[in-house]
């Protein structure tokens, strides 16, 4: 694997195998009394958010900390940059702290890839911009193996604001990769016009897609996007893209509902439908600590120290 | 003090004249001399090219007011070590170019430096505001000759076309414009297509610049106006321009070196040095700017030298300001992309880079034909010279997309007024 985990380009099929493979060795410790293994005692992580965020920060620090790693948390009210600090010198700062891992989430696309000119330790992209969200998009893989048994061949729609989406990117990059059909389905003012480019299909009629479908990903919608124009209302926008009650009956048997979260409930996802038993959106958080878990692991575990010692 | 020089042996590329031979060029009291002078300084030149100074049409010299990233004089020293003797720096100052004062600030500001001739742009709006003139008629008694809100352009059709029009009261007087719609444009932090959808980055289409131009076109139409079209970038708008010249319209149109060198796939990796407005396009847009250039649909190259501040540079791709610097490796571009694969003559990049610029510019020292009696601005080049771009460079920022590029072609010496201003590959003064 690479030093970095930036964009799901920089993972292999086998490498996504792996990953998913040492995520169900680790979600069992997440079951135990005492939630926590050594495998990287005296190894500091950086959570880096530029940008707020509850449930990725949350869940990348019970994941290192159920590896023992010490976890600083550096989110940038209160802190230097809302001094004016520049990127480049909180990295340099990390750096000289001596941290292993910086896990950034930034509204910048690419700031993670440019981060890496600066540290030596791995760089975990945590959501960048508009650009790629890799970790949600690996326990989202994970989920579905987990439920369905397969990634390969599977049959998902990814429902919303595509164009804004680091989720659907991430996803649709991941799925193409693993053998997976992936649709894109939305407005054509928010899905990207080369997406076909991804590996994946297009449409922009929600009830034809359903019945053949083995995952319905539901997007978040923000509603800063009606005021840009790319839909006229979001009454409309729940009419006519909106995962309904009557819709998810539409849905082979068997079939799951996903979504990254925060939901708007009642846009792009009715309140009844995502409490459905077929509704794995709970399950998706959990499973998020154990890939995460997994990606420090792989990154800066075992292997590397192994080597270090052997330099030293 | 005025130098006695003899160039001998060069290639002497004029394209004023159409001449291409080998020959020497004697230099006396600042113009071309006839002859020899007995006591003249003596420079061989077997191997290289000598031409008519390089003239920038489109400069950012950041001063007065940002003098951090370049000053008139850090400015004038990276042009003469580029080959250049004239360069037009913009009106996007602090405070705007949009009186004859900053005027007069700028040229005096370049004298003093004396490394090549500086004909400031002045702003077409105040403030470069979009909303009232500038009083066009003091700033061409000043000798502003080319008016701009580069940047951006006159937002509304009205206001540029009675620019255009009132600025037929004077000779000579272009109206350059920076197309780009700025509703289309909005955040647009490159070109949009495949690669922005996939590195997440607010795309800016051709779309963009093209209606502008189409609008800009069709103005000067109605006001039989003088336009020139700053920085073309797509292919769409060089077919606009093509057949606006057909039909006899007063335009003329510019290409900057990095866009006829890279394009958007330059910008996978987030460089920030390949951030620049109009944004790199597709390749196929670049081939279409090179054969413009090279059948004159697109009349000059200008370098839109754009100097920013490292820590200014050195930040998310979002936040980084757009520009390129590009006075020290302009002529090295095009001579190793454009003319070296065969798209254009030597002769014809020497026109583009110097004889066509000086003549929208309205320079007459400039741009040859090297003659006796003519005001001595030239370049001497060795053509066959390879080196990589890398700092320190002259100019005081050191945002170059050509960072650690191999490139071919290298100024030895300029000679600006008659004078020495870089010999041997080093500045004078």
């Amino acid at each position: 694997m690479n030093e970095h985990l930036l964009s799901i380009h920089d993972v292999s099929a086998e490498d996504i195998v792996r990953i998913l493979d040492t995520a169900e060795s680790f979600r069992e410790v997440g079951t135990r009394v005492i939630k926590k293994v050594p495998a990287l005692r005296g190894r500091t992580v950086v959570n880096l958010f530029y940008e707020n965020s509850t449930r990725t920060r949350i869940s990348f620090e019970l994941a290192a900390k159920r590896l023992s790693a010490d976890v600083i948390n550096f989110s940038t009210s209160g802190s230097s940059v809302s001094k004016g600090e520049s990127l480049k010198d909180t990295a340099l700062t990390l750096q000289a702290m001596g941290a292993d891992a910086i896990v950034i989430r930034h509204s910048s696309s690419g700031a993670p890839l440019t981060l890496t000119r600066w540290v030596h330790g791995s760089v975990l992209n945590a959501g960048d911009g508009t650009h790629e969200h890799p970790t949600q998009a690996l326990l989202d893989l994970y989920t579905m193996r987990d439920r369905l048994g397969r990634i390969e061949g599977l049959r998902a729609a990814i429902v919303g604001d595509v164009l804004h989406s680091r989720v659907a990117r991430s996803l649709s990059f991941a799925l193409a990769k693993m053998g997976a059909e992936a649709t894109l389905v939305g407005p054509p003012t928010l899905i990207p016009p080369d997406a076909p480019a991804w590996g994946v299909q297009v449409s922009h009629d929600l009830e034809s897609v359903l019945p053949k479908l083995d995952v319905c990903y539901m997007l978040r919608v923000q509603k800063e996007r009606q005021r840009q124009q790319y839909f006229p209302s979001v009454r409309e926008y729940a009419r006519l893209f909106g995962l309904t009650r009557d819709r998810v009956a539409a849905l082979p048997e068997g079939a799951l509902v996903m979504h990254p979260g925060p939901m708007n409930r009642g846009v792009e996802i009715d309140s009844d439908v995502a409490d459905l038993p077929r509704s794995v959106i709970e399950e998706q958080v959990t499973n998020g600590i154990a890939i995460r878990m997994s990606l420090l692991y792989l990154l800066l575990g075992g292997s590397r120290t192994e080597t270090g010692g052997a330099d030293a | 003090m005025p130098e006695r020089l003899l160039l001998k042996g060069a290639r002497v590329v004029d394209p004023a004249i159409g001449r291409d031979e080998v020959a020497d060029v004697a230099i006396e009291d600042g113009l071309i001399a006839g002859e020899r002078s007995a006591g003249a300084t003596v420079l061989d030149c077997d191997g290289y090219v000598l031409a008519p100074g390089l003239v920038d049409l489109h400069t950012h010299l950041r001063q007065p007011g940002r003098e951090d990233k370049e000053t008139v004089e850090s400015g004038c020293r990276a042009a003469a070590l580029g080959g250049y003797t004239a360069v037009s720096p913009m009106a996007n100052t602090d405070p705007v170019a949009d009186h004859a004062a900053v005027i007069h600030e700028v040229r005096d500001l370049g004298r003093a430096a004396g490394l090549c001739d500086v004909f400031p742009v002045g702003a077409i709006t105040r403030g470069l505001e979009g909303e009232a003139m500038v009083e066009i008629g003091e700033m061409v008694q000043a000798g502003v000759r080319v008016f701009s809100d580069d940047g951006r352009c006159v937002p509304n059709a009205r206001m540029l076309r009675n620019a255009l029009t009132y600025a037929r009261a004077f000779d000579g007087v272009v109206i350059a414009e920076h197309c780009e719609d700025a509703t289309l444009a909005e955040d647009g932090q490159m070109h949009e297509g495949l690669h922005s959808y996939s590195l997440g980055l607010a795309g800016q289409p051709r779309e963009a610049e093209e209606v502008i131009v189409a609008r800009d076109l069709a103005v000067a139409r109605l006001s039989g106006g003088r336009l020139h079209l700053c920085h073309l970038s797509s292919a769409g708008s060089i077919e606009l321009v093509r057949r606006a010249k057909a039909e006899g319209l007063r335009v003329t149109a510019e290409v900057t070196p990095h866009h006829l060198v890279f394009s958007e796939e330059d910008l996978l990796t987030y460089d920030t040095n390949f951030k620049v407005n109009p944004p790199l396009r597709s390749s196929e847009d670049r081939e279409a700017l090179r054969s413009a250039l090279a059948d004159g649909t697109i009349d000059a190259v200008a370098t839109d030298h754009a100097p920013h501040a490292v820590e200014d540079k050195e930040a998310e791709f979002d936040q980084a300001p757009s520009g390129t610097i590009g006075l020290e490796t302009a002529l090295a571009a095009v001579l190793t992309h454009v003319v070296e694969p065969g798209v254009m003559t030597l002769l014809r990049a020497i026109e583009a880079m110097s004889t066509a610029p000086a003549r929208i510019l309205g320079a007459p020292g400039h741009g040859g034909p090297i003659e006796p009696g003519r005001p001595a601005n030239l370049v001497v080049f060795d053509p066959a010279a390879e080196w990589t771009v890398e700092p320190p460079f002259a100019s005081k920022s050191r945002n170059s997309a050509f960072l650690g590029r191999r490139v071919r072609g290298r100024v030895v010496h300029t000679v600006y007024a008659g004078e020495l201003v870089v010999a041997d590959g080093k500045a004078q003064r």
